[in-house]
């Protein structure tokens, strides 16, 4: 039995995963959640390396897959290097070296996440802390546009409502909750109270907290985003009456209208908060280590997100650099995607712009993104199969084990073979030209 | 490899400007070898500069980044067949902070602030850090387990905490950061002074400064308490350092160094009762140094223009977010630390900045012994390190502070007296203030110096030390520092004139201090209490994994081993 | 319309080829008075239609949803209906978009009919 794994699955990285390993295989795993278990016990792979003969993808070694992939790389002018949410951090290191080497620009899914959360902490910095900070003090906790009853179960009992900790040893009893949301979701269910807020309000509601925090409230109005003032005010009275308080928000708020200046807007009503109480704030990361991408990224090349390397030197302009807006201006020649299904997670007319360039599929499972890919290469599952770092929600960084052998290489060992038949092929074009 | 001719500054061997050869072999320095030759005639050679206080590698300095995209534009330098790009100017990507650490001569740097929990992430990052050798201080100073241990008076069981967290971060020594209050900003307050309780654990931030001061002497270790005093950044804190100081001052030291080392000074140096009276006690802190020897301190010089300031002082930041309107970002690291990120501009018409910038400079020319006072700017909290030739030239000319005075604000002279110092240091102070002392404070035998076995870290300037007028050629002078003519680093020639040549990865230093197993025993009864009911992670996966060291150094320390038999 | 996360989506997520991530993601949440309102039943579908395209799916009742708002798991399917414009963020609008909704008796595609307009074409 290996005790204390960490999944491998969403931004909560619960690092008390025991696995039960039976002739290389698992065959139970304990104290995850139904998102982590499925995850571990693993399900349908793609078996080999494929490359695209006569419109049909077939079987082809790695070797041969990753030439092709250094050849497509090499010929672009502009490659998209895309996704790496869902894997380590050694691999992005490897990713955003081969960026710079073929001169392309490297986004991860945080852009079609949390990328207007980046934005928003740009203009504004961000009030955190660690998740054990907020287990072992937060007495009100706010979710805000985000459902971890779905989205990260074991969030509420390990970090958050739920858990216990020293000044909060009576846990949820002694605890208030409060759901933001613009429909009643499961997390809401669990709360003290659920605020339910008209879609795309959510910076007018905000802005009146941030009054009535600041005892202006004679300026809101007496209804704000389907909320009576009585209600706000009530809301404001109890955010300031915390001991401890953290705000959780998610997609809810950052895919709404406002999008950055949400985060933006919420990040000054935490910050104003200090002035009253102890406040903290964070986004709820998705996938395991979007995390960790930024934070790679960000030591790399100074910026954490939708970074161009065409230029020589790192260039960052989100609207400009980010995946999403280069495709819909059809403004890159090739695509590697890597741990991430962009075909199914941009929007419709997005992706269509990835069926009209060669792409490069990294991935250990099918999705509709194997579907257009050019190459396609399996990898192992890193925290399953392969070890390596990844960053939780808070900003913690936790190394992941491996639990099982795979015969698949690491998406790190494939991104590296990637570099190298780059340099085999720059210097036989080089010795060709001389 | 030979070095010929230089003007040799290398006060740790007593050598004050002499012309001679120096040979390197297998990375170190020895009494003779053969090779390639640098041609060094009549031109200043020093030691490879040592940094011992500087934020580079961290949570709190990839946040910086983060909330700094204007920053990182204003440092944008593309890659090259040796170099990975550059960024960012306070705030520069990894590769950058090692590229330019090497242009100006230095070939070592310390982190000074990194709690257990993310040390991890300080190692990634350190370890993405190109040519220079590396170390992190580990923060103690609000964490729950030294609190009970010095509340418990249990010295024995502190140590052995003290070495364990050592352990479990790679740490190399014991930074404490205005103890007691990243506790008490848990829930948003802070400690007002050394003798007022942190709520909820019954200890003061005196007793915890005492506690683990005598643990860090008890094991032995190379380098001393690093002390960020409590109160840091407001008016009138000068009484707070000097009742700080004299409370260690009957410690006695396991090793032939300070009792404690004071983190950037100049943050703790001011007189007054609010920002309206607001004035330098630089000399009244110069004169305890200059009566005592148990404390050294680095300047933490300010400079006028752009900062980001980065502290586990989280108060302190909260502070300069509400003073100046800037962005804010806070991090709390449950059972250990809080820490703040602002961004700073400095002005020179602003009375507050422009006495700041003269405490600095102060202090380094009151305190007389050189060996007590490193050259640092508490980067990039005072300024970021790139700027580290204003400072020296600064200190080695009174025409260019006086030109310098002459545009601040009109109330400086009336509330510093740096106008009245005559005082410009030399060659050997300044080999002393970035070399020879910062080694010799954080206790690295091999750095800061060039006798045989050293590592052969060297610098070369294009200046000639016998014609050159320092106080006069100010210009001249900084123009040399900022890119060192070589720089030589381990042995290998990585940077010319301000070009890299070759990024070798450094080396990160740490500390294994050993203690009675006893105490450990003792000691992990209430760890696996602690993780068992408030860590949000598993004592199984805190420590830091070899992996993220694949180029360590590590040296021992740790409670008298018994002599062995030679036989 | 909004999108967002289920737990069921989550799980399906990685293996968005089964049918589960099917049964997961191509649906579409109904405030209850809506749901009667359109006269749907259980294992009915609905056509919903925008400026950027249109998708048939799965109906379902859900009390938790206020009336004139629907709710589609995040993913292939509710992608079809939203916009390729980032307003200069970087991020298209996933919530709060506009869309008709009406009852249908066409089918709901499944994943690979999903995408098989959208073949590998054009380049060399
Ligand atoms: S909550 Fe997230 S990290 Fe924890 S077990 Fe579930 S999926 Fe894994
Ligand atoms: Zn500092």
């Amino acid at each position: 039995m290996i005790k204390d794994a960490v999944c491998s699955f969403c931004g909560c990285l619960c690092d008390d995963i025991n696995v039960e390993v039976e002739g290389g295989m698992v065959k139970r795993v304990r104290h995850a959640c139904r998102l982590g278990s499925s995850k571990i016990m693993g399900h349908g792979r793609i078996e080999s390396p494929m490359i695209r003969k006569e419109g049909k993808l077939a079987a082809a070694s790695f070797q041969e897959a990753y030439d092709r992939a250094a050849q497509i790389l090499l010929a672009a002018a502009k490659p998209l290097l895309y996704g790496w949410a869902s894997t380590s951090c050694e691999a992005a290191k490897k990713g955003i070296l081969l960026a710079e080497e073929v001169g392309g620009v490297l986004d991860s899914t945080a852009t079609v996440c949390h990328g207007p959360s980046v934005i928003g902490i740009e203009e504004k910095g961000l009030p955190g802390a660690t998740l054990g900070q907020v287990k072992n003090r937060a007495d009100t906790i706010v979710f805000w546009g985000c459902n971890p009853a779905e989205a990260h179960p074991r969030h509420s009992l390990r970090y958050s409502s739920n858990s216990c900790g020293r000044f909060t040893p009576q846990g949820r009893e002694g605890r208030k909750i409060i759901v933001v949301d613009v429909r009643e979701t499961r997390t809401a269910k669990n709360a003290d109270k659920f605020v339910r807020i008209a879609p795309g309000s959510d910076y007018e509601v905000i802005s009146a907290l941030r009054m009535l925090v600041a005892g202006k409230g004679d300026v809101v109005p007496e209804d704000v985003g389907g909320v009576s003032k009585a209600d706000l005010a009530d809301i404001a009275a109890t955010l300031k009456a915390a001991r401890f308080g953290a705000v959780f928000f998610g997609l809810g708020i950052t895919h709404s209208r406002g999008r950055y200046k949400n985060i933006d807007n919420a990040l000054s009503l935490v910050a104003e908060l200090n002035s009253h109480t102890k406040f903290v704030i964070m986004p709820m990361r998705g996938h395991y280590n979007v995390g960790g991408i930024g934070q790679v990224l960000a030591w790399s090349s100074g910026y954490p997100m939708s970074v161009d390397f065409t230029r020589g030197g790192p260039y960052f302009n989100p609207g400009e650099t980010a995946a999403c807006d280069l495709l819909a201006r059809r403004d890159v020649d090739a695509a590697l995607i890597i741990a991430a299904d962009a075909v199914s997670n941009f929007p419709r007319a997005t992706a269509e712009a990835l069926a009209d360039i060669p792409v490069i599929q990294i991935d250990p499972y099918e999705n509709p993104t194997t579907q257009l890919s050019e190459v396609v290469i399996p990898c192992a599952v890193v925290g399953v199969e392969a070890e390596g770092t990844a960053y939780r929600m808070d900003g913690l960084a936790l190394r992941l084990r491996k639990l099982v052998d795979s015969i698949l290489p690491s998406d790190e060992e494939i991104l590296v073979g990637i570099l190298e038949s780059v340099h085999k092929q720059r210097l036989l074009r080089a010795n060709e030209e001389a | 490899m030979i070095v010929k001719g230089g003007i040799v500054y290398d006060p740790a061997n007593g050598l004050y400007g002499e012309e001679m050869d120096l040979f390197i072999d297998q990375g170190r320095m020895v009494e003779q070898a053969k090779g390639e030759e640098i041609d060094a005639r009549g031109l200043l050679v020093m030691p490879g500069g040592v940094d011992a206080h500087s934020h580079i590698a961290g949570k709190k300095v990839n946040t910086g980044r983060i909330m700094r995209p204007d920053d990182a534009r204003q440092g944008t330098e593309p890659r090259t067949a040796v170099c990975r790009p550059s960024t960012g100017y306070t705030v520069p990507n990894c590769y950058a902070m090692g590229y330019r650490y090497a242009r100006m001569g230095y070939t070592t740097a310390f982190e000074a602030a990194t709690p257990i929990l993310e040390a991890r992430h300080t190692h990634e990052e350190l370890e993405e850090i190109p040519i220079i050798d590396k170390g992190a201080l580990t923060l103690f100073g609000s964490n729950w387990q030294v609190m009970e241990c010095v509340r418990d008076k249990d010295l024995s069981k502190l140590a052995a905490y003290v070495a364990w967290g050592l352990r479990a971060a790679r740490g190399y020594g014991v930074k404490i950061v205005n103890p007691g209050g990243g506790e008490a900003w848990g829930f948003g307050a802070n400690v007002k002074g050394i003798n007022d309780p942190v709520p909820n654990f019954d200890v003061t931030p005196a007793e915890i400064i005492m506690g683990l001061a005598q643990a860090n002497e008890m094991l032995n270790l190379p380098h001393s308490i690093h002390l960020h005093f409590n109160n840091v950044g407001k008016p009138g804190n000068y009484t707070t350092a000097l009742e700080t100081l004299d409370l260690l001052k009957d410690i006695k030291p396991s090793r032939m160094r300070q009792i404690v080392h004071v983190a950037h000074m100049q943050f703790s140096a001011y007189g007054g009762t609010s920002w309206r009276d607001f004035e330098s006690k630089a000399p009244v802190i110069a004169d305890y140094f200059n009566c005592h020897n148990h404390a050294t301190m680095d300047m933490g010089q300010l400079l006028f223009g752009s900062a980001t300031t980065m502290t586990a002082d989280a108060p302190l930041e909260y502070g300069n977010a509400r003073l100046t309107h800037n962005k804010w970002s806070n991090h709390d690291i449950e059972l250990e630390e809080s820490s703040g990120v602002v961004p700073m501009v400095y002005f020179r018409k602003m009375l507050v900045n422009a006495v700041q910038w003269a405490v600095g400079l102060e202090l380094a020319l009151l305190v007389k012994d050189p060996w007590k006072v490193l050259m640092t700017t508490d980067h990039p909290n005072g300024s970021p390190f790139v700027n580290y030739p204003e400072v020296v030239t600064l200190l080695m000319s009174k025409s260019k502070r006086d030109a310098e005075m002459a545009t601040l604000h009109e109330q400086v002279p009336k509330r510093t007296v740096l106008g009245g110092i005559e005082r410009e240091l030399d060659w050997t102070d300044i080999a002393i203030m970035t070399r020879a002392a910062p080694a010799r404070i954080l206790g690295l035998e091999d750095k800061g110096h060039l006798g045989p076995g050293a590592d052969g870290d060297v610098s070369i300037y294009n200046l000639r030390p016998e014609e050159v007028d320092t106080s006069q050629d100010h210009a001249l002078v900084k123009k040399a520092l900022a890119n060192a003519k070589y720089t030589i680093k381990g042995g290998v020639l990585v940077s010319k004139e301000g070009r890299i040549l070759a990024a070798p990865p450094g080396r990160t230093f740490w500390v294994d201090a050993a203690v009675p197993q006893a105490d450990t025993d003792r000691l992990m009864i209430d760890l696996e209490e602690k993780f068992a009911k408030y860590y949000s992670i598993q004592i199984a996966n805190y420590a830091v994994q070899d992996a993220y060291l694949p180029h360590a150094k590590v040296i021992r320390a740790g409670l008298p081993v018994p002599l062995q038999e030679v036989a | 319309m909004i999108s967002g996360r289920t737990l069921a989506q989550g799980a399906g997520c990685e293996s968005k080829m089964s049918p589960e991530f099917f049964k997961a993601a191509a649906v579409c949440h109904l405030s209850e008075k809506d749901f009667k309102s359109l006269e749907l039943s259980e294992g009915k579908n609905v056509l919903l239609k925008n400026e950027f395209g249109q998708v048939v799916l799965t109906a379902k009742a859900d009390a938790g949803l206020p009336d004139s708002m629907v709710f589609i798991p995040m993913g292939p399917w509710a992608n079809v209906i939203v916009g390729k414009e980032t307003g200069g963020c970087g991020t298209p609008h996933f919530k709060g978009l506009e869309v008709e909704v009406a009852a249908t008796n066409s089918p709901v595609l499944n994943i690979r009919e999903l995408f098989s307009g959208m073949g590998v074409s054009g380049y060399v």
